[in-house]
C-alpha cells in the first residue's frame, strides 16, 4: 500500500534551477501509517534568506523539516543541498528540534549540550579540547546564556532551554539552519535574543528556515514564506506571497483569529 | 568467614570469582546507565530471558557431537545467538507492527523463556543431562566454578567496560536527543545496536554468576542509584560502575561463604541496599535532602508572610508562623513586635512594593521573571536600578 502511494507522489515535476539552493525538495511525500503527513511537496530555499514555514496544526511543517534532514524516511521524493545529495552536505546543515522532544531531566550540563553540536568533528575518540570549550562558550554568549554553562539543563526556564538548543545549532558552524518552532512558548526576552541571532546569521550570508506559528511577526522576522497544508500552498517573498488569499487557502476556515494588520 | 571472602582469602578460585563478579558488576552498572537514560531498561529483560533456549540447544548440540555439554564457552555462544535472535524479534515487532515496545518485550521474553524451560526439561531426561546443572543459569551460582570460567567472566566484563568508555559520548547523545543526532547525520540505529549489543554481552557473560532472571537488576539498579548522586552523565557512569562493582564483589563474596547460596539474588540484594542508601542520603536528589530543602523553603515562606502581615498590621494566626517569628526575634513571647521585627517587616513590605512595581512594568520583564516571593530585589537589581525604581514608587507614597 505504501508503495502505491509512493508512485502516485513521484510523478515528474518541472525542474527549477536548484543547483544553488541550499535546500531543494522535489516530490517529497511522508506518511505515518497510511495518511500522508506531507504529500508531493516541492520547496526551493533561497540562499541567504530567512524563510518561514507556515501552516495550521498538523499541516506537516515539522515533518517537512525532519524528512528534509532524513530523520523521517520519506515514501518518495528527493532532497538536494547545494545541488548535491544531502549525505554529502551534512556538515553544512544545522538543526534545532522542538524543545519538547527531549527529556530535560537528563543528567547533563548546558555546556555539554552545546558540545553535542560538535559531535561530527569530535568523532568517536576525539577529545574535547580547550578550543572546543571556548567555541561552545562563545555560542552560549551569542544567545546570552554564558552565565549558565555549568547548570544542569533541568534548572533552565523554557526560553533558556530554547536558547541552549540554538547555541548547539550555532556550534555546528553551518551554512543552512533548519529550526523547528524556535519561538514556541518562549518569553519576550528569549524571542528578542533568538531573532537577533538569526538576523546576525543572515547578515553573515547564512540561510535560515524556521517553522513559525505567530503570523503577526512574519513580516518583521522573515524574507520569504512557505505555506503548507499537507500539500504545498505557496512559496515566495513575504511581500507578494504572504497574503489574505494564500493564508486563507492554507488555513481554510481556521483563520478566524488572524491578528488585524498582520496581512496587508 | 565473611571477611575472609570479602578480602579474597577463601582460596584461589573464590578469589577469582569475586574479582570476576566485581568486573562484571562494574561493566553492567556502566552499560546500564545508557539503557536507563535512553528509557530502554526493559529491553535487557527480554535479552536475558531469550538466552535460555540458546543454553539448552548448545548443551544438546555439544552432547550430540560427543563433547562435554557443560563447556562454558559453548553454552555462552549458544546463549548469545538466541539472545541476539530475541533482540531482533523485539526490534522487528516494534518497527514493523503497531505493537509498542513493552508489548513486544513481553511477548518475546515469555515465549523464549518458556521454550528454554521446555528444553531444560528435555535435557533432564537425557542420560548425559543428569549432571548438567543448567538450572544454575537461572539464578547464578559460583559453586564449583572453574578457573577457565572465571577468566571468561573477568575478561568479558573488562572488554564491555572498555567499549562503554569508548562509546560513551555517542551513546549519551543518542539517549538524550536521538532526533538531533539523526538530523546531523549520525547513525542512530547503529549506536542503539551497539548499546543493545553491550547489554547482551553483559547478560551472556553474567549468566553463570548472576543468572538470567536477575541480570537485569545488575544493569538497572546501579544506574538508577547512581543517578541520585550526580547531574552529569560521565559521573553517573563512573558511580554506577563503582556501585555495580561493589555489588558484585560483596555479593559474590557473601555467597561463597556457604554452599548452595544462589549468587545472583545475593548480588542483587547488595545492589538494592546501595540503591536504598542513595535514595535516602544522596545530596540534591535524595529523599532526605529534598525533604530538608522543602522544610527550609516552607519556613522562609512563613517568615516572609509573617513579616508582611506585621508590616500591614494584620493579625497572624498560623502557629508555625508565630513560632518562627519568635525564634527569629521578630516577636516577643507575648506576641508584640520587637524593634528588629518592625524594621524587618518594613523592609519586607518595601521589597514587596518594589517587586510589584517591577512586575507591572514590561520594561523590566527579564528581571521580573526571577520573582519567587522570597528573593530580595537587591539580589536581582543593582543599587542604581533600585534607586530608579524607587523614584517611580515615591509619588504614590510608600510611608
Amino acid at each position: 500500500m505504501a508503495l502505491r502511494l509512493a508512485r502516485e507522489g513521484g510523478h515528474p515535476k518541472p525542474k527549477a534551477d536548484q543547483s544553488h539552493s541550499p535546500l531543494a525538495i522535489r516530490g517529497l511525500t511522508v506518511s505515518y501509517g497510511e495518511k500522508p503527513a506531507i504529500f508531493s511537496v516541492d520547496m526551493t530555499v533561497e540562499p541567504g534568506a530567512m524563510t518561514a514555514i507556515i501552516g495550521p496544526n498538523g499541516a506537516g511543517k515539522s515533518t517537512l523539516l525532519k524528512a528534509a534532514l532524513g530523520v523521517v524516511k520519506p515514501l518518495s521524493g528527493t532532497v538536494t543541498c547545494w545541488g548535491a545529495p544531502l549525505a554529502k552536505m551534512r556538515a553544512r546543515i544545522a538543526y534545532m528540534p522542538q524543545r519538547a522532544s527531549v527529556d530535560w531531566d537528563f543528567p547533563t550540563r548546558v555546556i555539554d549540550v552545546v558540545l553535542m553540536g560538535m559531535q561530527r568533528e569530535l568523532g568517536l575518540l576525539g577529545r574535547v579540547r580547550t578550543s572546543h570549550l571556548e567555541r561552545a562558550m562563545s555560542c552560549l554568549s551569542r544567545v546570552g546564556m554564558e552565565g549558565f554553562a555549568d547548570r544542569q539543563i533541568g534548572q533552565l526556564s523554557g526560553g533558556q532551554q530554547q536558547r541552549v538548543f540554538l547555541a548547539r545549532a550555532l556550534a555546528q558552524e553551518a551554512d543552512l539552519y533548519l529550526l523547528d518552532e524556535p519561538f514556541a512558548g518562549v518569553d519576550a526576552a528569549t524571542e528578542k535574543a533568538i531573532i537577533a541571532v538569526l538576523k546576525d546569521l543572515k547578515a553573515k550570508g547564512k540561510t535560515v528556515v524556521a517553522v513559525h506559528h505567530d503570523l503577526s511577526t512574519v513580516r518583521d522576522y522573515f524574507d520569504r514564506v512557505f505555506l503548507i497544508n499537507t500539500h504545498k500552498v505557496a512559496e515566495g517573498p513575504v511581500a507578494t506571497t504572504f497574503t489574505e488569499d494564500t493564508l486563507q487557502s492554507a488555513y481554510g476556515g481556521r483563520l478566524a483569529n488572524l491578528p488585524k494588520g498582520a496581512v496587508g | 568467614m565473611i571477611w575472609e571472602a570479602l578480602f579474597l582469602q577463601l582460596g584461589y578460585n573464590a578469589t577469582l570469582v569475586t574479582i570476576g563478579a566485581a568486573l562484571l558488576g562494574m561493566a553492567a552498572g556502566a552499560t546500564g546507565v545508557f539503557l536507563f537514560l535512553g528509557k530502554r531498561a526493559l529491553v535487557s529483560d527480554a535479552i536475558s530471558h531469550a538466552t535460555l533456549p540458546g543454553v539448552g540447544l548448545a548443551f544438546i548440540v555439544m552432547v550430540l557431537l560427543g563433547g562435554d555439554g557443560r563447556s562454558l564457552p559453548g553454552l555462552l555462544f549458544g546463549s548469545a545467538l538466541s539472545a541476539g535472535l530475541g533482540l531482533l524479534c523485539v526490534s522487528w515487532l516494534t518497527r514493523a507492527t503497531r505493537l509498542s515496545e513493552d508489548a513486544a518485550i513481553g511477548a518475546v521474553l515469555s515465549v523464549f523463556f518458556g521454550f528454554g524451560i521446555v528444553l531444560l526439561t528435555v535435557i533432564q531426561s537425557m542420560t548425559a543431562g543428569r549432571q548438567a546443572g543448567l538450572e544454575t543459569f537461572l539464578l547464578g551460582s559460583t559453586a564449583g566454578m572453574l578457573w577457565d570460567d572465571a577468566v571468561i567472566i573477568a575478561l568479558g566484563g573488562a572488554a564491555v567496560l572498555a567499549l562503554v568508555v569508548l562509546l560513551r559520548r555517542p551513546m549519551a547523545a543518542v539517549a538524550f536527543d536521538p532526533e538531533y543526532i539523526a538530523a546531523s547525520g549520525g547513525d542512530v540505529r547503529r549506536i542503539e545496536l551497539a548499546m543493545m549489543g553491550l547489554a547482551m554481552a553483559i547478560t551472556v557473560v553474567g549468566l553463570k554468576v548472576v543468572g538470567l532472571i536477575l541480570i537485569v537488576a545488575l544493569l538497572i539498579i546501579p544506574a538508577v542509584a547512581a543517578r541520585f548522586w550526580s547531574e552529569r552523565v560521565g559521573r553517573v557512569v563512573v558511580i554506577a560502575g563503582a556501585l555495580g562493582g561493589a555489588s558484585g564483589w560483596i555479593g559474590a563474596g557473601l555467597s561463597a561463604t556457604a554452599p548452595n547460596l544462589p549468587t545472583g539474588p545475593i548480588i542483587v540484594l547488595v545492589a538494592f541496599a546501595l540503591f536504598l542508601v542513595s535514595l535516602l542520603l544522596a545530596p540534591g536528589r535524595g529523599v532526605l535532602a529534598a525533604a530538608l530543602r522543602h522544610r527550609r523553603f516552607q519556613r522562609r515562606v512563613h517568615l516572609r508572610q509573617g513579616l508582611l502581615a506585621l508590616a500591614q498590621g494584620q493579625p497572624i494566626y498560623e502557629g508555625l508562623t508565630l513560632r518562627l517569628m519568635r525564634a527569629a526575634g521578630h516577636l516577643r513571647a507575648d506576641g508584640v513586635a520587637t524593634e528588629t521585627g518592625r524594621a524587618q517587616a518594613a523592609r519586607a513590605l518595601l521589597d514587596e512594593r518594589r517587586w510589584h512595581l517591577l512586575r507591572s512594568n514590561p520594561r523590566h520583564e527579564a528581571a521580573a521573571a526571577r520573582y519567587d516571593g522570597l528573593t530580595p530585589l537587591e539580589r536581582v537589581l543593582t543599587p542604581d536600578q533600585i534607586e530608579e525604581l524607587d523614584r517611580e514608587l515615591r509619588p504614590e507614597g510608600i510611608t
